[in-house]
């Protein structure tokens, strides 16, 4: 559990403290995905950076599993950024270094694990992340989706109870992304480990996520479950955030020939694949005009968003009808 | 006559080669005892300037002043200040050994310079990911940043070898020996341009040497 408490952090830029993130109160669940998303500026990178203490909160407090650890130094603070893996946008390797021994660097730093510990380990790892092959090799012959993977191999070699990926796939192609968020779900999933995730796209909360922060110029504007705020977003920023990860139409113009009232329906779970719409309208005799429509995951669970047009008499009864098949309705004004 | 007597008259083989070794015991001294302060030196200038590692502005500030005045000083003056020095340290202030100490002097604070240069190269995030990973700053050092530099360092610790030679040549003038001393002994005050040509030729190829084994030593160890 990471908890952070009022901590803020404010830089000292030309002698003058400029605030980067304003007091944030919250709690990272054991186990969880935790995504933080902003522009760039907003902050990500600072609040990741006050979890391991790479950053000093100017105020407020860090607890991790309940212990105030705003305050570590020396052998204690190393103790505790080795139960914290970080992953890098720019991967961060030793380019001097093999794949094997960039593994190995975290545990020949702490000394206290021998030699074939520290080869059985590697081996393991490097099996874990789909790189057996290439240990020998320097990180300069290696893509950057591979790269990625010796970063999250490194992160792991401690066996940290904690991730944090500070724009770990931003440097990589979708496909390249899909692959690495697969293999970080995995590692949450089979090892229980704590993933704190930054980016700047949606679609990577959504993929991975269980609850995300939204950031704005140092504050938290909106903090949920994914699938709430994925399908009720309700600051602006969070808005264009789903908006652009969507792909979704804007308001209002490209309806301006539809007749009837608009709705924006969202199905989630096992409501996604059931025949919702074909019951109502058997039942209750309304016409509607789909004008738009995505059905996907949110990490696990399927969903699926409609916007259509309603007609006909009994439309209220309509939406009463789907609103007990638990979709959720929200009337788009034009 | 041998075609060589007809060419250099005037040399004697046997001084060219002592002159060899002398410069060859001087440059091999002097560089490792450069190595040996101007490596700490750099890399104390790297971890105590502003934002890194074990930012000290002040002492950073100290350490970068005296660079500068051992830099600024032209070697012959420096040479000459240091006589007492020398002296104090070495109990003679000619020879190969006296030279050894001015030449130290003057070329570890450029080679400290060239390493502090070197380590700034290091990727920013490569040492925050060490950070992050509980490496004590020493470990750092030793670890991260002189194995990432290795590259830069050799490129620098060539460039201060060929410098060296440079000063060696001049401690010639003082009396340090070497193939300097021929050339000016010889070659200039006593006007015989042989002498001249064939020391500087010798200098020109130990130059060429030491800057090809550099590069390959640059080449081999970089892995970007
Ligand atoms: N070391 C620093 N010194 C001074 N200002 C800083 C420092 N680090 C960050 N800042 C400032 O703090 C603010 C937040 O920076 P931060 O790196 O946390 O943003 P971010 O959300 O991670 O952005 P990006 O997506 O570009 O990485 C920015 O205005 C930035 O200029
Ligand atoms: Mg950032």
């Amino acid at each position: 559990m990471i908890r952070f408490a009022a901590a803020s952090k404010s830089y000292r830029v030309d002698g003058a403290l400029v605030p980067a993130l304003e007091p944030v109160d919250l709690v990272i669940e054991r186990g969880e995905v935790f995504g933080i998303i902003g522009h760039s500026g907003a902050g990500k990178s600072t609040m990741l950076r006050l979890i391991n203490l790479l950053e000093r909160p100017t105020a407020g407090r860090i607890f991790i599993e309940d212990r105030d650890v705003t305050d570590a130094t020396g052998s204690e603070l190393r103790k505790l950024r080795a139960g914290i893996g970080m992953i890098f946008q720019h991967f961060n390797l030793l380019s001097s270094r093999s794949v094997a021994d960039n593994v190995a660097f975290p545990l020949r730093i702490q000394g206290n694990v021998s030699e074939g510990e520290i080869t059985a380990r590697v081996d393991e790892l490097l099996e874990l992340v789909g790189l057996t092959a290439h240990a020998r090799k320097y990180p300069a012959q290696l893509s950057g989706g591979q790269k990625q993977r010796v970063g999250i191999a490194r992160a792991l070699a401690s066996r940290p109870s904690i991730l944090l990926c500070d724009e770990a796939t931003s440097a990589l192609d979708p496909q390249t992304t899909a692959s690495v968020l697969e293999l970080l779900a995995d590692i949450n999933r089979r090892l229980g480990l704590t993933i704190v995730l930054i980016t700047h796209e949606m679609d990577v909360i959504r993929r991975v996520c269980d609850r995300v922060a939204v950031l704005e110029a140092g504050h938290v504007v909106e903090m949920g479950a994914v699938a709430d705020v994925f399908l009720h977003p309700q600051h602006p920023t969070t808005r264009r955030f789903v908006a652009e990860a969507d792909h979704r139409e804007g308001h209002g113009p490209e309806f301006s020939g539809v007749t009837g009232r608009l709705f924006r329906l969202s199905f989630r779970g096992e409501a996604t694949y059931s025949p919702v719409l074909s019951n109502v309208v058997r039942d209750t005799g309304v016409e509607y005009n789909l004008l738009s429509g995505r059905v996907d995951r949110i990490k696990d669970t399927p969903y699926g968003q409609l916007t259509l047009a309603m007609n006909g008499e009994r439309v209220d009864d309509a939406l009463a009808q789907i609103r007990d098949a638990g979709v959720d309705i929200e009337e788009v004004t034009r | 006559m041998s075609p060589m007597q007809t060419l250099f008259p005037n040399i004697d083989w046997a001084e060219i080669g002592q002159a060899c070794i002398d410069t060859l015991l001087m440059l091999g001294g002097s560089l490792l005892f450069t190595v040996v302060l101007g490596l700490p030196l750099g890399i104390w200038l790297f971890l105590t300037a502003r934002g890194q590692l074990h930012a000290r502005p002040r002492l950073y500030s100290a350490l970068s002043l005296v660079v500068n005045v051992l830099r600024s000083v032209p070697f012959i003056i420096l040479m000459i200040l240091l006589i007492p020095v020398t002296k104090a340290i070495t109990g003679v202030s000619i020879g190969i050994r006296g030279a050894i100490v001015p030449l130290v002097i003057g070329a570890a604070p450029f080679l400290a310079r060239l390493v502090e240069t070197a380590l700034r190269e290091v990727d920013r995030g490569v040492i925050e990911a060490s950070q992050a990973m509980g490496a004590t700053t020493s470990q750092i050092v030793t670890r991260v940043l002189l194995p990432e530099a290795r590259p830069g360092l050799i490129a620098g610790a060539t460039v201060t070898a060929v410098a060296l030679v440079g000063y060696t040549a001049m401690g010639g003038i003082v009396g340090a020996g070497g193939l300097g001393a021929l050339a000016y002994q010889y070659g200039y005050n006593g006007y015989k341009p042989d002498y001249m040509l064939v020391t500087v030729a010798l200098l020109v190829v130990l130059v060429q040497i030491l800057q090809s084994l550099g590069d390959r030593l640059v080449t081999r160890y970089s892995r970007r």
